[in-house]
């Protein structure tokens, strides 16, 4: 009996969650399917395109691109080194279990704090808020993401492997090259397009940091836009034609994030081909 | 020869530099924070900043206690709902659902855990707050909908993703052996389920809840379009709220003028981290214990 009603409470359970989170997809693209059209995508913000003129949205997609863009780069050249340090290769049990934990609590740091933290850093040095501002606070953000994913990788390349290796007579360096990173190479990139899913949807690290703009952005020291606040400012707006822009906006995002997770996800299996295991 | 050993040497010496800035840089944020605080932390007392409930910048009084409390609050309906739910979907898929479907929910789910915050938050601006505006007049409570309960709901399906996924691991990494043992002995599926499985996979589920408690924690944008944003201690679940990371998010960066202000809204940042801080060290010293019994 008793096992009957908990059968009954989990499918309920899970059949609730699985309709909650299909109907997001689903009233996001329902309401979002009829504003979005060509100039959308296309065209920066015409004047008293805030009122419900014409215009697009093409400085925020453009703006969130070059954000993600650049904080992917610069976050795979720190975090690659860092996970590859993890390693017991490199670095002893005791202070790579710190780091990792120290990691985590990054990880779990609201992004609004690294914003604030951001901010502070930017006013130090005479930034304003800008495109740079924005890359370097979504690089914190995006680098123990990759860290830790890209390790998860990294630790399962079997010792032995690399003993192999050694005993041919390779230095830790080359090793590290032609075998680890090879044997790891699918997960890399999973966690790299994980981050980078992560950088282009954060908004409250990038509130105070990169600014909003109309303007596709020419230099590194201009503010930019980007799209989850996008979607943040047209839906705190009154006008119901700005809302519907809001909320093509977020069809945008959830169509660019979804893609890259895909996306990632079938390069991870396409690379594993060649895994000795 | 010489170069490859000298190669080496550098390439070592940069990785574990590069190793050491990044934990520094943990502490350097904790650290600049602190001190980015301390003006308020020297003015007033420290109890009287957290238990005080007027908030006027402007008059100098910084009683932080409505957005202690909408924080709490908010995260703990969160945990409520979500928490019983996705336990008993991940044990529903782990134990009861054929394969190949467990693994399409897996994925999609994952998938989930991965979109932007204020996307959860437009489908909050959209369904929930229109049916919290719906419950709240059906009790008879003149409500907006912009509330406590609405802040909370989003908070819970956010978390979702994150909890299920991990619990489902962490179920999946029990030997079938040990179920097959407790079987044999003659119990009933459920029965395994509540005495063998939830039972050694008490610390897994922990630290899931404590991964989804932190996300729900920090959230700010999906949770500032849903909650009311106003200052005051509610006093029903259809009353707005104010958590901490809505009140650094919409005043942050204005206020330059008033040092203090500035000030506080640092220190309110200060305690997300530390908080968010305190439970991942939970979690992981948790998670640890559970690797060290290699379950």
């Amino acid at each position: 009996m008793e096992e009957k009603i908990f059968k009954g409470l989990m499918l309920l359970s899970l059949i609730l969650v699985l309709v909650i989170l299909a109907g997001i997809i689903a009233v996001v693209v329902m309401k979002g399917t009829p504003a979005l059209n060509l100039s959308m995508i296309i065209e920066t913000p015409k004047g008293g395109y805030y009122l419900g003129k014409e215009g697009g949205i093409a400085n925020a997609i453009v703006g969130s691109i070059y954000l993600a863009f650049g904080a992917s780069i610069i976050s795979i050249l720190i975090s690659l080194p860092v996970a590859l340090a993890l390693q017991k290769d490199y670095t002893n049990r005791h202070l790579a279990n710190l780091s990792r934990l120290i990691l985590d609590i990054l990880w779990g740091t609201p992004s609004i704090v690294y914003g604030a933290f951001g901010f502070i850093i930017m006013v130090y040095f005479g930034l304003r808020a800008s495109l740079l501002g924005g890359i370097i606070v979504l690089t914190l953000l995006m680098i123990p993401i990759m860290v830790r994913s890209m390790e998860e990788v990294i630790s399962m390349v079997p010792q032995e492997l690399k003993e192999v290796s050694y005993a041919l007579g390779t230095t830790k360096l080359e090793t590290t090259i032609a075998v680890v990173l090879k044997q790891a190479l699918p997960g890399i990139i999973t966690a790299i397009l994980l981050a980078f899913g992560r950088g282009i949807g954060d908004a409250a690290s990038i509130l105070f940091t990169a600014g909003y703009t109309d303007y596709i952005p020419k230099s590194i020291f201009d503010p930019v836009a980007s799209l989850p606040l996008a979607v943040f400012f047209q839906i705190s707006t009154p006008a119901p034609e700005v809302q519907a822009r809001a909320y093509a906006s977020a069809l945008i995002l959830l169509f660019i994030v979804i893609l890259v997770s895909v996306f990632s996800r079938l390069l991870g299996r396409r690379f594993s081909k060649h895994i000795v295991r | 020869m010489a170069s490859r050993r000298l190669k080496d040497l550098l390439s070592s010496i940069s990785i574990r530099f590069t190793l050491i800035a990044i934990n520094s840089i943990a502490f350097l944020m904790a650290l600049v924070l602190l001190l980015k605080s301390w003006p308020i932390l020297k003015n007033y007392n420290i109890a009287e900043l957290l238990l005080n409930a007027k908030w006027h910048p402007i008059k100098g009084e910084f009683g932080f206690f409505p957005f202690i409390i909408g924080t709490i609050e908010v995260t703990a309906i969160a945990m409520v709902l979500s928490v019983p739910v996705c336990i008993l979907s991940a044990v529903y898929l782990s134990e009861f659902a054929k394969k190949r479907f467990r693994e399409i929910v897996h994925l999609t789910v994952d998938i989930l855990a991965g979109i932007p915050s204020v996307i959860y938050g437009l489908f909050g601006v959209i369904t929930v707050v229109p049916f919290a505006r719906a419950l709240g007049s059906f009790f008879g409570v003149k409500a907006t909908g912009y509330s406590l309960l609405s802040g909370g709901i989003i908070l819970a399906i956010m978390v979702c993703p994150v909890i299920i996924s991990v619990t489902l691991e962490v179920l999946r990494a029990i030997p079938q052996q040990a179920r097959e043992c407790s079987l044999a002995l003659g119990t009933t599926r459920w029965e395994t389920i509540r005495y063998v499985l939830l039972k050694n996979a008490r610390r897994g589920i922990i630290a899931a809840i404590v991964l989804g408690f932190a996300r729900a924690f920090g959230e700010t944008i999906a949770v500032m379009m849903v909650v009311g944003n106003v200052p005051i201690i509610p006093a029903s679940f259809f009353d707005p709220a104010y958590p901490l990371p809505a009140l650094i998010a919409n005043n942050y960066g204005e206020m330059m003028s008033l040092p203090l202000y500035d000030s506080a809204l640092l220190f309110a940042a200060f305690i997300l981290m530390c908080v968010v801080g305190i439970f991942s060290i939970l979690a992981n010293m948790t998670l640890l214990k559970i690797e060290r019994r290699g379950i």
